[in-house]
This record gives structure tokens, sequence and C-alpha cells, in this order.
């Protein structure tokens, strides 16, 4: 395993503590999708988005927008660490007041923040409107949109998907979290959304189907996914719900709540422990 | 659940529990829910009623044309998900399957307002009442408390002539009713006697009227308190006839001032008032703005739906009146 892997996997750890710690002293918030996400928007946000803290409104900065909202602790750690705005705005997330609101929102400014979500199935539609004027501007950002599984159940997803193909939108790139997790138990049994990759192939997706916590695959899928032309191309990235900390992987009721004192310290030690262990080389 | 005077108590439980013994009555009744089974408490009735439970996964508009299917075809639809889910993303297939056709659908919508909370302001729906209200065949009732939301609840396994919308919250809302209290669909009741100022409320702002109403009562201040749980069909009546006595009217929602109770109450007081010199009008509400994260609590303080904001709505009223 190269040094480049091991520092962006103890990033990915570093960044799940900021997301356990963010929902437990917010006492609310949605810590199983955010935690499952993190390997697949660290290798996004350290190795591949172009983007400048510095300068959040810089026009050619690569976009990324989050249709999955409550997925947001996630994005939120990851933009502190990066310097978007102080790291004791994390600290307040969710409070009257706060500059991190409990689902992204532009409306209070929220310094890299790019669309307001929450309300699920949406996000795609816009990301292909920002896709769609960067092609008519000529400008060559990208556009990368996380969209969740369950979101693959509104219609509104498959309009974009039709439209994101008819207007040849290969400077879009979804990833999926495909964790077959929603809030009322597991999406096979809710409703189900199998075969999916074949349904995003038949409407004319090249597609990269990968284990969201293999970072060569992550690595090779974003990179072979920047060079795709001439249609719109989506990661499907098999995700852990609750991915780190033991007593919420896999287990959908972990889409949200805040984890106890008890629970919290065990979350923390579990993902300290999995960071160091990155250090010394051993698991992975 | 038991409920008693003042504790808080949950509305979505005890449409739930209501659902249930609907349920074994009545086997037309079937239930609707888009992956919140759990939290809009659907997920009781599905416990004891599998086959007739339908949880469809994210798709509302689907849900409500489909639940428009079942209905015209015998059944009786309860649909349950979040307001902002019900009354909003699908609000073209519940104008055009469901009030078009007058389908009789109950949709039963839960985590409406402010009090929705941490989530924020993409969870707030402040435009509910006004988005179903303003459909022809649709009724919209707004429940006080967790007493007056079962007996709602019952109240309508015999809605069977139009569609109808009922309002319910996230929070649990202190009890106001004791278990004599009655539901009487289509009729505003005084609960409180006053003379010189009517506070019109509905949902949480009942039980912060009654509070205003002591806080104006400490004052030297008579108001009445009517609690409109049903916003449509508005009691022209009961509206009337109290603003006619009082001579000033104060109303309070957990919803945008613009559409909702504030302005029902506005138009019925412009339209039929039957006398010379028109009575002075305040709106408690949220104020053409959105919502944000915060506490229920701290929301509702910070957007003044408080007793003391109500109070001073109504001595704002009284000054008026006087100038007239
Ligand atoms: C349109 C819409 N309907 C319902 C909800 C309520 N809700 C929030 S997350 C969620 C589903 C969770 O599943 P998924 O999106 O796959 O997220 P995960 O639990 O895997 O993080 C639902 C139904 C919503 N936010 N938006
Ligand atoms: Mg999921």
């Amino acid at each position: 395993m190269n040094g480049e892997i091991e520092a962006l996997k103890r990033k990915a750890y570093q960044l799940r503590r900021d997301v356990v710690e963010m929902v437990y002293r917010a006492r609310s918030g949605h810590p199983g999708g955010a935690l499952g996400m993190a390997d697949v928007l660290t290798v996004l946000w350290y190795k591949f988005l172009r983007a400048d803290p510095q300068n959040p409104a810089w026009p050619d900065r690569d976009r990324f927008i989050l249709s999955n909202g409550h997925t947001c602790p996630i994005l939120y750690a990851i933009l502190a660490d990066k310097g978007y705005f102080p790291r004791e705005e994390l600290w307040k997330l969710r409070k009257l007041g706060a500059l991190l609101q409990g689902h992204p929102s532009t409306a209070h400014k929220i310094p890299g923040v790019e669309f307001s979500s929450g309300s699920l199935g949406i996000g795609l539609s816009f990301a292909c409107g920002v896709a769609l004027a960067g092609k008519l501007d000529k400008r060559d950002y990208r556009v990368f949109c996380s969209i969740s599984d369950a979101e693959c159940q509104e219609g509104q997803t498959w309009e974009a998907a039709l439209t994101a193909h008819h207007y040849k939108l290969d400077n879009l790139i979804a990833i999926l979290d495909r964790n077959n997790c929603q809030i009322d138990g597991p999406t096979e049994r809710i409703m189900a959304l199998e075969p999916l990759a074949e349904k995003w192939r038949a409407f004319g997706w090249e597609i990269f189907e990968i284990d969201g916590h293999d970072y060569e695959q992550l690595i090779s899928a974003f990179e072979a996914a920047l060079k795709g032309r001439g249609r719109p191309k989506i990661i499907i990235s098999h995700n852990l719900l609750g991915k780190g900390v033991s007593f919420m992987e896999g287990d959908h009721r972990w889409h949200h709540g805040a984890p106890s004192d008890a629970q919290f310290e065990q979350a923390i030690r579990e993902l300290r422990l999995a960071a160091s262990s990155q250090a010394s080389g051993i698991g992975g | 659940m038991e409920l008693k005077l003042g504790e808080k108590a949950s509305l979505r439980q005890a449409f739930g529990e209501v659902l249930v013994e609907l349920g074994e009555k009545d086997e037309r009744i079937v239930v609707l829910t888009a992956d919140l089974a759990g939290s809009t408490n659907t997920d009781l009735f599905a416990k004891r009623f599998p086959e007739r439970f339908f949880n469809l996964g994210i798709t509302e508009a689907n849900m409500m044309a489909l639940a428009a299917g079942l209905a015209m075809s015998g059944k009786k639809p309860f649909v349950s998900t979040f307001a902002i889910f019900a009354a909003g993303k699908p609000w073209e297939q519940v104008r055009q399957a469901i009030a078009y056709q007058s389908a009789p659908v109950r949709i039963v919508a839960t985590h409406a307002g402010l009090t929705v909370g941490e989530d924020g302001a993409s969870h707030q729906m402040l435009e509910d009442i006004n988005n179903i209200r303003v459909l022809p065949n649709m009724d919209v009732i707004v429940p006080a408390d967790a007493v007056e939301t079962k007996r709602v609840i019952h109240a309508l396994k015999d809605h069977d002539a139009n569609p109808v919308y009922v309002r319910l919250a996230r929070a649990p809302f202190p009890v106001v009713f004791d278990d004599s209290y009655e539901f009487e669909f289509g009729r505003a009741k005084v609960l409180r006697q006053g003379e010189e100022v009517t506070i019109f409320a509905c949902g949480l702002m009942v039980h912060q009227a009654l509070r205003a109403a002591e806080i104006l009562a400490a004052q030297g201040i008579s108001a009445e308190v009517v609690n409109v749980s049903t916003i449509k069909p508005l009691d022209l009546e009961t509206v009337i006839d109290s603003v006619a006595k009082t001579g000033a009217a104060v109303t309070a929602e957990e919803h945008q001032v613009i559409g909702g109770l504030g302005s029902a109450i506005a138009e019925a007081l412009g339209e039929h008032w039957p006398g010379r010199r028109a009575s002075p009008l305040e709106r408690v509400g949220v104020r053409d703005r959105f919502g944000q994260s915060g506490s229920a609590e701290a929301l509702i303080e910070h957007y003044g739906l408080t007793p003391e904001g109500i109070a001073q709505a109504a001595i704002r009223a009284l000054e008026r009146k006087r100038r007239r």
C-alpha cells in the first residue's frame, strides 16, 4: 500500500471522528450514511476535486452537490478541515443561529455548499443545470453529485438521468451511496431497486461499480470517470452504513440518531484505533 | 397512551393508535407511507395489518395518485408522510388525482411547522395549510392536541364524500382537552369566553392562546379563545359572531401568516363582516420567512409564537380598536 492511500485513509478516519462528535454534540442528526460515504468523499475531495477554500466562488471550481442532504456532517467535516469555515462551527451544528444547518443551505451562505438539499430526489436535476451552464459557458469545471440509493426511488432522479444522457453531460459524475439502507429498513425490502446498475446503464450512463472502502478501486473509478467522454457517468459505490463504528455498521436504524455518552466514547476509540492501524500499515 | 391535561403528548402516536382501532372495525381501511412508517407511527398499523399496509419507498408523487386509485376502487386510504412531502412535493398529484376527482383519501401529515426543530428549513413545512386550503373539494383540519387528534382520526373513518388533509406535528404538544372533548367537523369551538378581543388559533397555538388569555386577564383584558381546528370549511358563524361581540381579532398559527389560518379569518371578516366599522386583525405566525435549525422551543421563541407574542398582538389589536 502506498503512502498516499494510507494518508487518505487516515484522513477519512479523522473526518469520521468529526462526524460522530458533531452528531453527538448536536444530540441529533444523521451519522450512518455520512460514515459510509467518508472514504469515497475523502478520495474525491482530497485527490480529485479542484477547489479553492480561500475562494469558494471561483467560477472554474469543480462543483460538489450533495443531493442526499441528511449526510451533511461528512461534507461539513471536510469543508472545516479544508478551511472553508472555522472548526468551531462544527460544534454548533443544528443549533439556533448556527451557520451549519441540519441540511445543507445556500440560504445560510455556508461556504462550500453549492445546493440546499434535504428533500430527496432534487439534487441530480440541479446538477444537470450546473453542468449545462458549464457547457454553455465553455468552462471546464466538473460537476460531482452525490445521491443516495433511496433517492433512486424518486421519479425525479430518473427524469434527471434521462436529461443528463439527452444533453450528453459528460461533465457530470454522479456518486451513488449504495448502502442498501433507508429509514424504514433495507432498500430491497421497502422498495426494491435491483438490478440498479442495469437501470443506470439502460439510461445511457457509463457505470463504475466499486467497493466504496477500497481505495485502489475508488481512485481508478474516479480516474476513469474523469476520462469518459460523450455521456454522464455514475460511480456506484457499495458503502457500509456506519462504517468504522462497530455498533452502527450495516444497521439502518443509525440512519439518524445521536450516540449516548458511552456509545460516543466507544465510537471515538474505535475510529482512533482504526486510524492508527492505518498508520502502522496493519489492516485496511 | 394515557393523556393528562397539561402534560405533553404525541399527536402522531395518537394517530397511529387510533388507526389500528379503525383497522379492526373496517377492512376497507388501507394505510400508505413513503419510507416514514416509524416517524408517522403508521408502523403500529403495519404490524397489526401487514397486508393492508403499503410502504412505497420514497415515491410521494406515486403514493398520492396510487391512493386515489385505491379510494376510487372502494378502499379507505390513509396516507401519511411529513407535511412537506404530503402538501409540497406531490402537490399536483394531490390536486389532479385526489382533489379534482374528489377521491376520498385521508392525508394525515406529520412534522408540520417549526417544531420539526433541528432538521431545519427544508423539513419545516409552513405553507401546507395554504397549499391544500386552496384546492376545491379538500377539507383541512389542524388538531390542537393528542385528544383532539384521536377524535379527528375517528371522525375520518366516515369522511367518504371528499378528501381531507390533517396536519400533525413532530413535537408532542401539551394536552389542552380532557377526555370529554368532542370534535365536530366544520365547527370552531369557543374554549374561553371573553369580551374585548378574540384569539383564533389552531394546532400548538391553541395552548399558547389559552395562556395568552391568562396573561391578558392579569392585565384586566378579557380575551375570547376559539379553536379553529377545521380550517376548511371555515365555521363562518362562530367566527363572525365572536368578532361581532369583541370587535378585535388575533390569529395564531405555526404557519406562514400568508395563506393559512390568518388569511382564512381575514377573508371571512373581509367578506362577511355585517357591521359598518371593520374590526382590526393582527396575525401571529411566521412572517414570510423560512425556518431554520434549532430546538422546537428555541424556534417558537425566536419566531414569536409564544403566549407573550399573542398577548402583545391582542394589545395591538385593542389599541387599533380604540382608534377606530
Ligand atoms: C422527498 C423526501 N421524502 C422523504 C424524506 C425523509 N427521509 C430522509 S432520509 C430518507 C431515506 C434514507 O435513505 P437514504 O437516502 O438511502 O439514506 P441513508 O439512510 O442510506 O443515509 C427519508 C425517507 C426526505 N428527506 N425527502
Ligand atoms: Mg441508503
